[in-house]
């Protein structure tokens, strides 16, 4: 049987330059906010480790997730992280088709320890027949594969969270991957969360390089996220906070405020109940970040986002129309119309059943 | 139920339900107090000046001579906390948009650290209050647990609504979903309670002001 060949082995071969490694350590260094003297200890802790296995099954998706990782601006960390990690099943990057592929994940679930990526949401309604990859059920291999896992990545906010395919009215029944750990209905393991549609390429790969450096799942948050990353709300790290704080907002998209750069609250921003990295670390090779360019936050990171109100009103409005309202304005009306009727007849009675005192009654 | 979900149903049903139960309360019992009605006065009209229904909403505003001194804490709190309120319910930009939604009017805001200032002295205003009652025997004597429930319904959605802005204690997100619930709470609450002196008050102080103005006293 083969032996797996470890990282700085792996590297050696391709002609990667020990330079170029110590670079690429140094800067997940600092996508892990830990201080540049790491980086020699982590291109020692990744130089020793074997590749890790590592299948990604994509489920309800829209291969968004896979795309912001493959075609993020410089491949040079995302490549590295490729070379570090066996990715032996992906359905859209793997050449293999057919029984090949299938048997390529089953190869690769043979020996235990290795590491999930899942990307989509699972359906299980009517024994989750919505979704299914040579005939077996997404369910059906979810639970098969998390059998000798080592842990699982929920990559984007549908493995995560359930995302778009769990939106109301969740026609399928989609589940998130912790969402079937918590049912009991897939074997438990540890689960990091990176949500996000799609999540930023440079935190997936932090993600995964803290993995390997420590060998260990990093800080969660109470949604299962990297607090490295998923720490601070957009609205804390906004470049636009100053404006929010001024009072200074961009009513449309098209006003002297919105071209002045003012806060986007008014136009929908969700920022502050959004926890992600897009303000600091960005998109697009650090360019911008959707705020800069001038659309606000739709919460992407966070269950739910799908169904909270429009993208477009703002974060104190209500998510849903106030349908109650006129009917309990009516019945307010007609109640207190009847209180004030009960009201007119107690006086009423009161005062046909007053009598008058005469001095006869005062002698008696 | 996440915090998420939490602040969505805050947001959506929660307020829904809130709206509907503080628009019947209101409705309810602005028609049962305004069609109770008295009984016309018969006697001659006396004239006296400054007796009117319109003088005694202004005047009712003010302290009667001597009880300022008396009762500083009283006039000076009150006066303090009700501005406040006023000025982070309805100069904070994130309140004009919802009132926006629902009128269609608008207006400027004040900056937001304007709010916080105002919030916190609104907040402090309100403590004083509240220990002055307990303090004072006479006070709490005539205190009654519907006065501290209402102190309690009041004083919730500015401090959750500081704690949020600030970041404080809690999450954002769990924090201003307890901000908007506590919102609902004072809603629901509003129209069964002496809160709801907030739709009455002037309206009583014109009753009080014109019927003795027919007496010839000015209260």
């Amino acid at each position: 049987m083969n032996r797996r060949l470890t990282v700085a082995e792996q590297l050696a071969k391709q002609g990667v330059s020990r330079r170029a490694f110590l670079k690429f350590c140094a800067a997940a260094a600092s996508l892990m906010a830990l201080p540049p003297g790491m980086a020699p200890a982590i291109a020692e802790a990744l130089g020793k480790r074997t590749r890790p296995s590592v299948i990604w099954l994509s489920f309800q998706e829209c291969t968004g997730c896979t795309e912001s990782l493959t075609r993020s601006h410089t491949a040079t960390v995302e490549s590295l992280i490729f070379d570090m990690i066996s990715l032996d099943y992906h359905h859209t990057l793997m050449a293999a088709s057919g029984e090949a592929a299938e048997l390529a994940r089953k190869q690769a679930m043979e020996q235990a320890g290795y590491l999930v990526l899942v990307d989509g949401s699972i359906p299980t309604k009517d024994g989750g027949i919505y979704s299914a990859i040579a005939g077996v059920t997404n369910l059906q291999m979810l639970k098969e594969t998390l059998e000798n896992a080592a842990a699982v990545v929920s990559i984007g906010t549908c493995a995560a969270y359930g995302g778009i395919p769990k939106a109301d009215p969740n026609p399928t029944g989609a589940k998130s991957v912790q969402a079937l750990m918590d049912e009991g209905l897939v074997p438990r393991k540890p689960v990091i969360n990176v949500p996000g549609c799609p999540p930023i390429p440079t935190v997936i790969t932090g993600v995964l390089a803290h993995y390997l450096t420590f060998g260990e799942i990093p800080e969660l948050d109470n949604l299962g996220r990297p607090t490295m990353f998923f720490g601070d709300s957009i609205h804390d790290r906004c470049y636009r906070r100053p404006f929010y704080d001024q009072g200074k907002f961009a009513k449309t998209f098209d006003d002297e405020g919105a071209r002045k750069g003012w806060c986007l609250f008014e136009l929908g921003c969700k920022g502050p109940t959004t926890h992600n990295a897009c303000a600091t670390t960005k998109w697009n090779n650090g360019t911008s970040f959707p705020i800069e360019s001038g659309h606000g936050c739709i919460g992407c990171s966070e269950p739910d986002f799908w169904d909270a109100g429009s993208f477009y009103s703002a974060l104190s409005m209500p998510t849903t129309p106030l349908d109650l309202a006129a009917g309990a304005a009516v019945a307010g009306a007609a109640i207190g119309v009847g209180v004030a009727l009960a009201n007119r007849s107690k006086k009423g009675a009161a005062k046909s059943a007053h009598q008058s005192a005469g001095l006869a009654d005062l002698e008696k | 139920m996440g915090e998420v979900e939490f602040l969505n149903w805050v947001r959506g049903s929660g307020l829904n339900i809130a709206i509907a139960v503080f628009l019947l309360g209101v409705i309810l019992r602005l028609i049962e107090i305004y069609s109770l009605g008295r009984k016309p006065d018969l006697s001659a009209p006396r004239h006296a000046a400054g007796a009117s229904g319109l003088h005694t909403v202004f005047r009712r505003s003010l302290p009667p001579p001597g009880m300022m001194k008396r009762s500083p804490v009283s006039y000076i709190g009150g006066y303090i906390f009700h501005i406040g309120l006023a000025v982070v319910v309805f100069l904070f930009a994130p309140h004009i948009k919802l009132i926006e939604n629902f009128f269609g009017l608008s207006w400027p805001g004040l900056p937001s650290q304007v709010v916080d200032l105002v919030a916190v002295i609104t907040l402090v205003a309100m403590v004083v209050v509240l220990v002055d009652r307990i303090t004072k025997p006479v006070k709490r004597f005539l205190s009654t647990f519907e006065d501290y429930f209402t102190w309690t319904v009041t004083f919730l959605p500015v401090l959750t609504g500081y704690l949020a802005v600030k970041h404080l204690l809690l999450p954002y997100t769990t924090m201003l979903a307890l901000h908007i619930l506590s919102v609902e709470i004072l809603l629901v609450v509003l129209p069964f309670t002496k809160l709801f002196h907030a739709f009455t008050v002037f309206g009583s102080r014109w009753f009080n002001g014109h019927l003795n103005a027919h007496k010839g006293v000015p209260v």
